[in-house]
């Protein structure tokens, strides 16, 4: 009733204005200005700033040790190759076939008999958003009464996306303030509670913003419980190959879901591991129980893009495949994706040090600890909002540096900043 | 008033159960995806699988999830491409074909790919890059289903295909205006007015800018007065889809002139553009969604909520695309350029459509006036065939058009056109 009332309302004031003149009553009064978002919201204050000092550990996006943005050698040549000679048109509904074979590869593993016998359903996503959204999508339509559980904390546009496609969420324990690490008893008993079947969001490997992955032997016991519990598991796989350096390894928790015969979900995204973040390019995969229900299911996951963006950007999908599809290239990748986690891995180590060395009273061994692009430093936000005031360190306020954007020229700036404002803590 | 349409945005149980109900009834008309949307049908799948999910760990929460039907346009590509024949044509889908039928990447795309520059902005427009003119008209969806919940988007009958499926999965209840006379083959103008007439008050109106898709036919200038005057009258918002500006006359100006006729009156409005056809940059998905608002604070709020609603979509837009046409457009003498390009294509497909016409009224003996082939602008044309006569011609000639009828000039050579007006005439006379 209060839309009508509403919408007359905007009606008559909108009557009562005179023709050719734009009315000063707008239809969108209503409209709110939107939140900043959290995370993208803090690049956009750190480009404002005019200070010589600021630093930004605040989006995800890798950084040189000068603090610059890094393309690829390897996209750059796969760049090289593809200017000029292919056309724009449109791909396929499901996108980029080559692309999509290549992700699976790298996800379920060269040799996988899923893939052999063609029982995985998927298509080229916008990247790892894209993935999930159009998972969240499909959840609502085909199981229209289940929900998500969604880790404590978790990336915070994982709630916008679940939101906005209807389902709804619940949590499950996972980050342990006192310790820094895995609160893994309470994550187990959420398991076990939740009803049978529920659909869980898994961060593959680099868990953000915590940084803080379950370790092998406790993924086999989150497996084993999932399979009592008959739940889905979902993995958001954002950072394969950031986290150790090593692809692979990085897939583990998926192998060892996979082993146990979970037909899992998986989100993938090229936008860390190859530098293609603008791009928007990744993949949605469903393992399902044979080829027949994939192609099924794949018809129905391109009937969900159909009526969002019809079909896939072309470009960053070419970089990948081109890369991929090439032994010297993929090589050359892998290199690459190594030297970005050893970096990264380098400076987690001389944030470490450089606070023992100042003497801080508390214990920083979770940012070695940690994996990954992120460190849930522990900070609150009020000591977040005095490093950003004070010391134009730009980051999260949930604590989460991203490690991306510390260099050695940052590096001793960064630990004093935050020796300042936690010492009393 | 703002926290009670977010309230409201975010549904009351029996506001979601009625717009549900709305979509199931929706869906009865079109596709078969309907089963999918019946809960029953999975918690009875789903409750086998349980129990068998204690003694053999493979079966999917999917079991009930049926195979969706083919795209009605994209599906005609794939169609075409399995299809042996030699003679076969494909005039499903609009993408634009040269003389020898050959996709064409525009010389001024390529000489822009590397470089980027700022555009000046209207600061009474909100306006963020979408995923091409879907994507566009998806975030679009997505603001009225959250700002104006309850309220309908008109379409035209018939429209392009997946703006009903957009409304649908937005949650957007829609209707439909009379549009194409099969009679005339023409529009039906006092049909259309009567329609928006009868529409409730501050119902968003979806107009097609220019080069109607699919029927080629569009309004005149005193038309659109006309059309404008009437939805000033009902408050109505104007919702302009523009995906072939440049592409029905050649000239981008005069293309635009139906937007530009309702933005001179001050009137707020609503515009989904595409350069998937007027750039050719298809498969780079860009576009863009533009509010035109009555106050340069009230486009800084709408477009804040636009990004707020891309985020959980695809977090920001691919950026290949967009660098190329910020080149176009920002470098004048890749403007230029461009310009020159797009009176090219449009004026191969103005030949096109006169030699087509000109085959059809030689061949065809029977006096039949063809030439709302000529009348008709744009990428396509309503040819009259019926659904049944549409299946007969690729069945039998191996020309491949969407069932309703459309044909796209684009994917039509002048080398071809003898035959496709044989087709067209045997299928015309003699299939039912």
């Amino acid at each position: 009733m209060a839309i009508r009332a509403a919408i007359s309302d905007r009606c008559s004031k909108l009557s009562s204005s005179s023709l050719g003149a734009r009315s000063l009553s707008s239809w969108w009064g209503n409209v709110e200005p939107a939140p900043k978002d959290p995370i993208l919201g803090v690049t956009e204050a750190f480009l404002a700033d005019p200070s010589p000092d600021k630093v930004n550990v605040g989006v995800g996006a890798y950084r040189d040790n000068s603090g610059k943005p890094v393309v690829l050698e390897c996209v750059r040549e796969a760049e090289r190759r593809i200017a000029g000679s292919f056309n724009m048109e449109y791909l396929p509904m499901g996108g980029s076939v080559k692309m999509i074979e290549e992700s699976l590869k790298l996800a379920y593993g060269e040799n996988s008999d899923l893939i052999k016998n063609k029982r995985i359903a998927a298509i080229q996503a916008l990247s790892g958003t894209g993935a999930c959204r159009i998972f969240a999508d499909f959840q609502k339509r085909f199981c229209p009464d289940s929900q998500i559980y969604i880790p404590v904390p978790t990336w915070s546009n994982h709630h916008n996306i679940w939101r906005d496609a209807h389902v709804p969420q619940k949590t499950y324990h996972y980050y342990h303030p006192e310790s820094k690490g895995l609160d893994f008893a309470a994550m187990m008993d959420d398991i076990k509670n939740a009803p049978k079947g529920s659909f869980f969001l898994l961060h593959a490997c680099a868990h953000n913003p915590t940084g803080v992955d379950p370790t092998e032997e406790q993924w086999r016991e989150i497996s084993h419980q999932f399979k009592v519990m008959g739940h889905f598991a979902f993995f958001d796989m954002a950072y394969q190959g950031f986290a150790s350096g090593n692809p692979e390894k990085d897939a583990m928790a998926i192998r060892i879901f996979l082993e146990d015969g979970h037909p899992i979900g998986c989100a993938q995204s090229y936008a860390k591991n190859m530098g293609l973040y603008g791009q928007r390019v990744g993949c949605l995969s469903i393992v399902c129980e044979d080829e027949k229900q994939a192609v099924a299911v794949k018809s129905q996951l391109q009937q969900l893009a159909r009526p969002m963006y019809s079909n896939p950007p072309v470009h960053g999908a070419l970089v990948v495949s081109t890369i991929l599809g090439d032994p010297n290239l993929k090589n050359q990748w892998l290199g690459e994706v190594k030297g970005m986690a050893d970096r990264i891995i380098g400076m987690r180590t001389a944030l470490r040090e450089n606070l023992e060395k100042l003497g801080s009273p508390l214990s920083w061994e979770h940012i070695t600890n940690q994996i990954g692009m992120f460190c849930y430093s522990g900070m609150t936000p009020e000591q977040v909002d005095r490093l950003t005031k004070e010391y134009h360190i730009y980051m999260t306020r949930n604590g989460r540096i991203s490690m991306a954007g510390v260099t050695t020229g940052n590096v001793s700036y960064l630990a004093n900043a935050i020796h300042e404002v936690t010492k009393s803590a | 008033m703002a926290s009670t349409m977010f309230s409201l945005a975010f549904a009351t149980p029996s506001a979601s159960f009625s717009l549900q109900h709305n979509l199931k009834s929706k869906l009865k008309l079109g596709t078969s995806s309907q089963r999918a949307f019946s809960g029953k049908d999975f918690v009875k799948a789903k409750s086998n699988g349980r129990t068998a999910m204690t003694v053999a760990v493979n079966v999917s929460q999917f079991e009930g999830i049926t195979m969706a039907p083919p795209d009605p346009i994209l599906g005609v590509s794939e169609a075409f491409k399995a299809d042996t024949n030699e003679l076969k044509l494909n005039l499903g889908v609009g993408a634009y074909r040269t003389e020898d039928l050959q996709p064409y990447v525009l010389n001024v795309v390529k000489k822009a790919e590397n470089l980027m520059l700022e555009r000046g902005e209207n600061k009474e427009v909100a306006t963020i890059q979408g995923l091409s003119g879907t994507g566009s008209l998806r975030i679009a969806a997505a603001l009225i289903e959250r700002y104006f919940p309850g309220s309908k988007v008109l379409i035209s009958s018939p429209t392009w295909g997946n703006h009903k499926n957009i409304f649908n999965d937005a949650r957007v209840p829609w209707s439909e205006y009379q549009y194409y006379d099969p009679r005339t083959v023409g529009l039906d103008f006092a049909g259309m007015i009567d329609d928006i007439k009868a529409a409730p008050e501050g119902s968003f109106i979806l107009l097609h800018g220019c080069a109607h898709n699919p029927t080629g036919i569009d309004p005149t200038p005193e038309q659109w007065e006309k059309i404008a005057d009437l939805i000033q009258e009902k408050n109505h918002i104007p919702f302009f889809d523009v995906a072939y500006q440049g592409f029905a006359s050649g000239s981008l100006d005069q293309d635009a002139s139906s937007v530009r006729l309702f933005a001179a009156r001050g009137m707020e409005l609503l515009v989904a553009q595409s350069y998937s056809k007027n750039l050719g940059l298809y498969g780079e998905r860009i576009g863009a969604i533009n509010v035109l608002c009555s106050s340069a604070d009230a486009a800084t709020r709408v477009k804040s909520q636009l990004k707020r609603l891309a985020r959980p979509m695809y977090s920001n837009p691919p950026i290949h695309g967009a660098r190329i046409v910020a080149n176009v457009i920002g470098i004048p003498e890749l403007f230029s350029e461009w310009k020159k390009e797009m009176e090219m294509m449009a004026g191969r497909i103005k030949s096109v459509r006169q030699k087509l016409y000109d085959s059809l009224s030689v061949k065809d003996k029977s006096g039949k006036d063809w030439s709302f082939i000529l009348k008709q602008i744009g990428m396509f044309s309503f040819t009259g065939l019926s659904k049944a006569q549409s299946e007969s011609i690729t069945n039998k000639w191996h020309v491949y058009m969407t069932k309703d009828g459309r044909i796209s000039l684009a994917g039509l050579s002048s080398a071809k056109c003898e035959y496709l007006a044989d087709a067209i005439i045997d299928t015309y006379y003699n299939a039912s």
